[in-house]
């Protein structure tokens, strides 16, 4: 069983839901990279996407552009992301970890260089944002054969035609958008989520992840009593921001907070 | 003769082209697909199209023998496609109008472009203003403070402009912040892209409403020469005013297609727009093609004195073009265009785009080695009364 799978299946005889936390690998600076993976997974995270930076992140909103930035200013490849990766599995080898990013690097690297490389790093999962499965059956027949799952992105406008497409390609878990827009914009819609979400899971057995616009632990809480995962990204990212110095310390209390209050506890 | 008819249903030219989005703006593509499918051929949105252009443009366009340039390299007679006499002076407005048209018949109120030097937004505000509807265009902050007379003329036609603070501060930024106001405005709004780029189904809408320039180019050599030309040259930065003139010649293999790009300093300083020239495919702006990129797949600067060619993708058809060997693609530099766009202010009283000179270089460059019975039909997409700033600077001269 893949290490996401088991992730799952371990969460679901215990009740809970997945906490996926999404920060750009290299941001504020190379070096935070691996301690922020093993402070999210202090803080309560059972699947860490991974932040590859693009030149030109079309889907993100202002806070993940600007992490991209700031990585790129200190020259981060996908290259150094995957090394990170290998360097966070020497002392975790529970945690999935799943690279997110745009296709350009992907392709300039070539993708079985790539898969080989993610595969041996240990790397899990693999969204790269601006593949829809239109385009995506070589990148997908690839990262099979290397032992990777392909994670599809799911929107409120995904057709029921379009759905059947993702749920047939996608492994590991799906991930619905629940916003129109880019990442970082407005507020979620708690029921109309779980409308969607029941319509989703007439289509696929596949976890579904809920992602964009998730700012709180009350949030977090409502949409993980109608998920299996909550995704945080740009209000983590802006905690990053925030505070570049301290940001391990950070990330790891913001997202305790949210843990505890999906877990039922207090709210953060 | 090989019929071409791409692109195929999915958007692809060979490898290139294609959808490459963020699942959230697959349905608003959907949607604009089957629109343009539906209108496309339909005979009173034509006749829309064609009265537009006709009395609101000025076209046909004309063709104009460039005798004294010509008779100056002692070759090749040099014919010019007169794009520059449209109205707001470039061929932009002939595919802003057909994507307007489309607009207004989808019942959108409010339309967004993305702008480098200022001409797309410029051509889209004037249209906005003519159609009513609201208008925003994105320009790189970078950009908004070169082009301070254009980003006026949008103000003055109503449009909002909106400085983009992210990445480069350039034009493919603009495009980027378009992209990500329409995918939270759908509803209401249409994205008039001004290039043969971004997502099927754009580059070929583009196309196809650019293609009247050698649709008429065509019926007018003819006329004046007794047959076509041997060569059609083109400038090409995101690569429509050259698609729309080469696209009705693809499939007369006796006419030599030559798009010519932005060299800047020279091809070995680096610094330069010649995707084609020295780039290597990879995925933008929702389409795959060749870009120019850094070994980790980083996008890179580009550099040209032409804003309108500075831009570090092209649309997709120009790489299958290039790939098959229908098209020849090939770059002069800052100073090569310069020259030309000189030579034609004193020996033909016109004063064209920095854009267009380039291909006027390159037209100077082989028109020499030429014989006098052979031709050569130049696009000349805009006119230059956008560059008199960039121009008198290079001479040294401060308004």
């Amino acid at each position: 069983m893949s290490r996401i799978a088991a992730t799952f299946s371990r969460l679901k005889q215990q009740g809970r839901k997945a906490l996926i936390p999404f920060f750009t690998a290299g941001d504020p600076d190379p070096a935070s990279c691996v301690p922020l993976m093993h402070a999210l997974v202090a803080g309560g995270a059972d699947i860490i996407e991974l932040g590859v930076p693009f030149s030109d992140p079309m889907a993100d909103g202002p806070v993940i552009q600007r992490s991209s930035e700031r990585a790129l200013k200190h020259g981060v490849s996908l290259r150094d992301v995957i090394g990170w990766v290998a360097e966070f599995r020497k002392t975790d080898s529970d945690t999935p970890v799943v690279l997110m990013g745009y296709a350009n690097p992907v392709e300039s690297m070539g993708f079985d260089v790539f898969a080989a490389a993610a595969k041996t790093a240990g790397a899990d999962g693999v969204v790269v944002v601006d593949y829809p499965p239109e385009e995506a059956e070589r990148l997908v027949d690839t990262l099979d054969a290397a032992g990777l799952d392909t994670v599809f992105l799911l929107s409120p406008t995904t057709t029921d035609a379009r759905l059947k497409q993702v749920a047939a390609l996608g492994r590991g878990y799906l991930y619905y958008v629940s916003l129109k827009g880019v990442t970082g914009a407005a507020t979620i819609d708690v029921d109309d989520v779980a409308r969607r979400l029941s319509h989703i899971r007439s289509f696929t057995a596949l976890p579904v992840g809920v992602g964009f616009g998730i700012r709180d632990g009350d949030t977090a809480r409502r949409i993980a009593d109608v998920s299996d995962a909550v995704v945080i990204g740009s209000r983590l990212v802006q905690e990053i921001e925030a505070a570049p110095a301290e940001a391990a310390a950070r990330a790891r209390s913001f997202l305790s907070g949210i843990r505890s209050a999906m877990d039922g506890g207090t709210a953060a | 003769m090989r019929v071409y008819d791409l692109p195929d249903a999915k958007g692809h030219f060979g490898p290139y082209g294609g959808v490459f989005v963020s699942e959230t703006l697959i349905s608003a593509l959907e949607d604009l697909k089957e629109a343009y499918a539906r209108f496309k051929d339909d005979p009173a949105f034509l006749a829309e199209f064609a009265y537009e252009l006709k009395h609101y443009v000025g076209r046909p366009s004309p063709v104009y023998h460039a005798r004294r340039w010509s008779e100056h390299f002692g070759g090749a007679q040099v014919y010019l496609k007169r794009e520059d006499l449209n109205h707001t002076g470039a061929h932009k407005i002939n595919n802003v109008i057909g994507q307007a048209l489309l607009a207004r018949h989808l019942g959108k109120p409010r339309v967004i472009a993305e702008t480098g030097a200022g001409q797309h937004g410029v051509a889209t505000a004037t249209i906005a203003a003519r159609y009513g509807m609201e208008c925003v265009v994105y320009m790189g902050s970078e950009d908004v403070k070169r082009q301070a007379q254009n980003v006026y003329r949008m103000k003055l036609l109503g449009a909002t402009v909106v400085p983009v603070e992210s990445g480069s501060k350039t034009l493919k930024d603009a495009l980027n912040e378009a992209m990500r106001d329409w995918v939270t405005n759908v509803e209401n709004t249409f994205y008039i892209i001004g290039t043969v780029a971004g997502p099927h189904p754009y580059p070929m809408m583009v196309r196809d409403f650019q293609s009247v320039i050698g649709k008429e180019a065509r019926e007018q050599m003819p006329e004046m020469t007794g047959r076509q030309p041997d060569a059609v040259l083109a400038c090409v930065g995101g690569g429509s005013n050259a698609i729309g003139i080469f696209h009705p010649y693809i499939n007369d293999e006796s006419v030599r297609l030559i798009g010519v790009e932005a060299a800047g300093h020279g091809l070995e300083t680096g610094q330069h727009s010649a995707t084609l020239c020295a780039g290597r495919a990879g995925v933008l702006h929702g389409n795959r093609t060749y870009l120019l990129q850094d070994d980790n797949g980083q996008i890179i600067e580009t550099h040209s004195i032409s804003a309108g060619l500075d831009y570090p993708g092209v649309g997709p058809e120009h790489a299958w073009l290039k790939d098959s060997g229908r098209a020849e693609y090939v770059a002069v530099t800052d100073d090569e265009a310069l020259e030309a766009f000189h030579k034609l202010c004193r020996l033909e009283g016109i004063i064209p785009a920095l854009e267009s000179s380039h291909a006027l270089a390159y037209a100077a460059k082989i028109a020499p080695r030429m014989r006098k019975d052979q031709i050569l039909l130049v696009n000349l997409s805009g006119r230059g009364d956008k560059d008199m700033h960039t121009v008198a600077e290079k001479s040294g001269i401060k308004f």
